[in-house]
């Protein structure tokens, strides 16, 4: 993969993926065998530039930096009054000043890793860690290789599998990775919500829109539950949580609609008894701390094939 | 490219090999095979072969040094292959490491490195195909098909019947 | 500055006539074919000449933001772009919401002395929506006010739009509607569509703009005012306007050069340059635009000429400021759009770009070449393609979207009240050069 950044997945190729995919289990098998640690990256400086607060993707990206040896610098602009546009510009060129070769970008405004990576402002390469409303392809490849690793059958192609994203798309940038990294890799996406919590434009998206959970249920494989904020209650998004829950709710008979060998999903935090119910999030189908422990192996994939080999021109993106 | 090792010759080298290690070790009882992707988890799988007729199985695993090399910056990133750690672990084994060719030695250091972040065997030795000098670091074989003495432009070329369909090794610029 | 009489010779008017024409004592008082006259000759090498054109939509930014524009780099840039008349839009800081704020801007611009600049009243004190601001004494001060705007704000209030709508009537005045519902753009980035759904920036629907042109246009006929709206950028909006001119009701609707030819697909560099407010609709919206403009149903170009300095521009797209400079390149975009396209011939240019704005503002010394009115006219070479360069505007500002670009049409000439303000491209005059 000749890449210089990671900015989202509507850029990779499928053949892209599945390269990061592999690496991922590769770097998996060597560290199940109790390598704990790769000397790859050593020298090389990793900062983690956080803007908005999200402790676990921080940890995720850290261990998977520490792990290939890096030097971690952590940024994080959490009760700072760090606001205004020039602040990114300035605190990436102050990093990168400090020896940052590569950065992690998580920000609230949409767009910010690519416009990290586009502006000229600094020579590093850029991960995109969250962005907005707009991607978070990390999420999306540590969430393909958890289903893949449950459905070896499918191992390079999702073609047959239906995967379910359910909640709150419209603010999801989780969804909108996933929705396309894993059309990419050939599986039917369905995206399940209340019109309210879909985006106008969304059916020019390559998935299948549907307003009802319960007709869906029986025939996913995967099914992801989104991370419903309480403040869109206040936006009068849906009338109230308990009906929220009732209609959406990964919960009691939804439970028991599933196919045996589904898998329930969902990228955290979770809101217990609003998208999920304790026994959804206990269930033995739930591959919710698989997808943790996949996160770290994933990010160590995307770390070295970015910075591991020979420099790549960080300007543009080469094929 | 002329052909410096033609099949028969690949197949004595390598029980040659086995029936050295045997006598090295005094036995099989603590030796594990690690081959080194892509050949030489080939020819570990072959000379554990010619252990297990002569004498006993051996755990052969595959060891993927890729994320150890020093010259990882010097070409774009290389896809990673598998490591396998035998059920029996390393731990206090005599590890056979297994290459097709030995040159600068800078694979081995990385697998050595790679080795000691798996465990503490009791013994590392090498065993490779094709010795062909121009070392850069202070290793050497203890087992050795052929030595075939090459000058730096050359490339040697190790091909095996279940990864290339024949068994050959040729030498030319 | 040159302020001798003159004869400027072979030239051709926007309906291809070759002309001569005389200038005495900043007035027009000859114009024919091979005129013969005492004074200096200015060659026009068979390059157009069209009445100065007339912004009805611009941001000065002065008083408060002179580090962006002032009255006297926006009047440059205007020359440069052919503009002999600005309106200047009133969310400068202070407001121009008072007589004394109003004077101040008209009195900058008669002391830049490149083009007449008209003073545009806020409606609400403070452009807050809340209360009318004094609406007739600015209109009755030295500034002669006639157009009132909240520009980058809606007058969302119903009962106080009415109100405005009303109260202008008795000095002849025009409201200017920023068309916008709020609620519906709270925190909107850009235009609510396929891009936005991709791009994961909030969107901002054409029915926010839509619902208030439906209700303004009904309002303004039922008060038996007159509306103008400012910058229209969606298809359903051209369709209201064209509905409310066939039942005869006084509207008036503005488009802007970047709406004839920018899309929202732009967004997806994420660079802000392509922020703006209204945002870059849709090609379906583009292509209803520049057919509203041909068909007269749009009445005029507008150029929302919005200065802003780098550092607001430089960032993150939602923390980038809304807007875009204009001045400089709007006859070039519209000649692109238009008339390179087929779509309009040079003459409803010249309506579209200038006698119309003139008569909209009631700019009387603007929109026409006549025998006995004042010398406000340029020549431009039509044929002449220049490379937009952003490091070279005139403007204090640098925020075009139309870097790189290769445009056609050269404005050559200015003269303004008789006054040679620009030549062969330059600004003229001692202060200048």
């Amino acid at each position: 993969m000749k890449r210089a950044h990671l900015l989202s997945t509507q850029e990779l190729t499928r053949a892209d993926a599945l390269e990061i995919l592999d690496t991922a289990r590769q770097l998996s098998r060597a560290t199940d065998g109790a390598i704990r640690k790769l000397p790859t990256l050593r020298g090389r400086t990793v900062v983690n530039l956080f803007f908005e607060d999200s402790t676990r993707t921080r940890l995720s990206f850290e261990a998977a930096a520490k792990r290939l040896s890096a030097d971690v610098i952590n940024f994080s602009a959490k009760g700072s009054s760090v606001s205004k546009g020039e602040s990114l510009k300035d605190t990436a060129q102050t990093l990168e000043a400090m020896g940052g070769e590569l950065m992690i970008i998580r920000h609230s405004a949409s767009g910010a890793a690519q416009r990290l990576a586009e502006s000229g402002w600094v020579k590093s390469h850029i991960v995109n860690a969250g962005d907005g409303m707009h991607e978070h392809p990390t999420q999306a490849l540590l969430d393909a290789f958890t289903i893949r690793s449950h459905f070896p059958e499918f191992d390079r192609d999702f073609t047959g599998l239906r995967i379910g994203i359910v909640g709150d798309i419209l603010h999801s940038r989780v969804a909108r990775s996933n929705a396309q990294l894993l059309t990419l890799l050939g599986a039917d996406v369905v995206l399940i919500a209340p019109p309210t919590l879909l985006p106008i434009g969304v059916d020019t998206w390559p998935v299948k829109i549907s307003y009802d959970l319960d007709s869906e249920i029986s025939s996913l494989d995967a099914i992801m539950a989104l991370r419903v904020q309480s403040e869109r209650m206040n936006d009068a998004f849906f009338p109230s949580e308990r009906e929220y829950a009732r209609e959406y709710g990964l919960a009691g008979s939804r439970l028991r609609a599933l196919k045996k060998n589904a898998i329930i999903m969902h990228p955290g935090p979770m809101n217990r008894g609003l998208e999920i119910s304790a026994e959804g999030a206990d269930s033995k189908q739930s591959v919710i701390l698989e997808q943790v422990a996949n996160g770290v192996l994933v990010r160590m994939a995307v770390l070295y094939l970015l910075m591991g080999g020979a420099p790549i021109p960080t300007e543009g993106v080469l094929v | 490219m002329s052909v410096v090792l033609e099949q028969s010759e690949i197949e004595r080298s390598l029980k040659r090999i086995a029936h050295e290690i045997i006598e090295r070790n005094h036995g099989l009882d603590s030796v594990i095979l690690m081959g080194i992707p892509t050949r030489g988890v080939t020819l570990a799988q072959r000379i554990g072969e010619f252990l297990r007729n002569i004498e006993k199985p051996v755990p052969v695993g595959t060891l993927d040094i890729t994320m150890f090399r020093d010259d990882l910056r010097l070409r774009p990133p290389r896809a990673l292959a598998k490591t396998e750690i035998p059920a029996e672990g390393i731990e206090g084994r005599d590890l056979i490491l297994v290459d097709d060719v030995l040159f600068s030695g800078r694979t081995i250091r990385a697998a050595l490195d790679a080795i000691g972040e798996l465990g503490r065997p009791r013994s590392v030795q090498l065993a490779v195909l094709i010795d062909r000098g121009h070392r850069q670091l202070p290793i050497r074989a203890d087992f050795v098909g052929k030595n075939i003495p090459t000058n730096a432009r050359e490339n040697v070329r190790v091909q095996l019947l279940e990864v290339d369909g024949l068994d050959q090794v040729e030498v030319g610029i | 500055m040159s302020s001798a009489d003159f004869l400027l010779r072979n030239v051709l008017t926007a309906d291809q006539v070759r002309v001569d024409i005389e200038v005495v004592a900043g007035t027009i008082s000859r114009i024919g074919g091979e005129l013969t006259s005492p004074f200096p000759v200015v060659e026009g090498n068979q390059n157009l000449v069209l009445p100065g054109l007339v912004d009805l939509h611009t941001h000065l930014r002065e008083p408060g933001k002179e580090s962006s524009e002032t009255v006297l780099s926006g009047s440059q840039a205007a020359v440069k772009g052919g503009y002999l008349a600005l309106s200047a839009m009133a969310n400068t800081s202070p407001v121009a919401d008072t007589a004394g704020v109003v004077e101040q801007v008209a009195r900058l611009g008669r002391d830049a002395g490149l083009c007449d600049v008209f003073p545009i009243g806020a409606v609400t004190v403070g452009l807050k929506g809340e209360s009318l601001a004094e609406l007739a004494a600015m209109a009755h001060s030295a500034a002669k006010v006639r157009i009132f705007s909240d520009d980058g704000n809606c007058v969302s209030d119903p009962l106080l739009m009415r109100r405005a709508l009303e109260y202008v009537k008795s000095f002849g005045g025009v409201i200017a509607q920023h068309a916008q519902e709020p609620k519906l753009t709270s925190g909107a980035q850009m235009n609510e569509g396929v891009v936005s759904s991709r791009l994961g920036l909030k969107g901002w629907p054409a029915v926010a703009e839509e619902s208030i042109i439906a209700r303004d246009i009904l309002m303004a006929q039922y008060v038996g005012s007159r509306l103008h709206i400012c910058h229209l950028t969606t298809k359903g909006g051209v369709e209201l306007v064209r509905w409310a001119k066939s039942q005869g009701m006084a509207v008036t609707a503005e488009v802007t050069p970047h709406h004839l030819l920018l899309t929202d697909e732009l967004a997806n560099s994420f660079d802000p340059v392509y922020k703006v407010n209204p945002p870059l609709r849709t090609q379906a919206d583009v292509s209803a635009l520049r057919a509203g403009l041909a068909d007269g149903t749009i009445d005029i170009v507008a150029t929302d000429h919005a200065p802003h300095p780098s550092e607001e521009k430089d960032c993150e797209w939602s923390a980038a400021a809304f807007g875009m400079v204009g001045l400089e390149t709007a006859l070039s975009v519209v000649v692109e759009t238009m008339i390179d396209t087929g779509l309009m011939e040079w003459e409803k240019l010249v309506d579209r770009m200038s006698l119309a704005p003139a008569a909209i503002g009631g700019y009387e010394d603007h929109g026409a070449i006549a025998v006995g009115r004042p010398a406000n006219f340029v020549v431009v070479n039509p044929k002449e393609r220049w490379t937009v360069d952003r490091r070279t505007l005139q403007s204090k500002s640098s925020n075009t979207p139309f870097d790189g670009r290769s445009l056609p049409a050269k404005v050559v000439h200015a003269f303004y009240r008789g006054v040679q303000v620009l030549n062969d491209g330059q600004l003229t005059g001692s202060k200048y050069e």
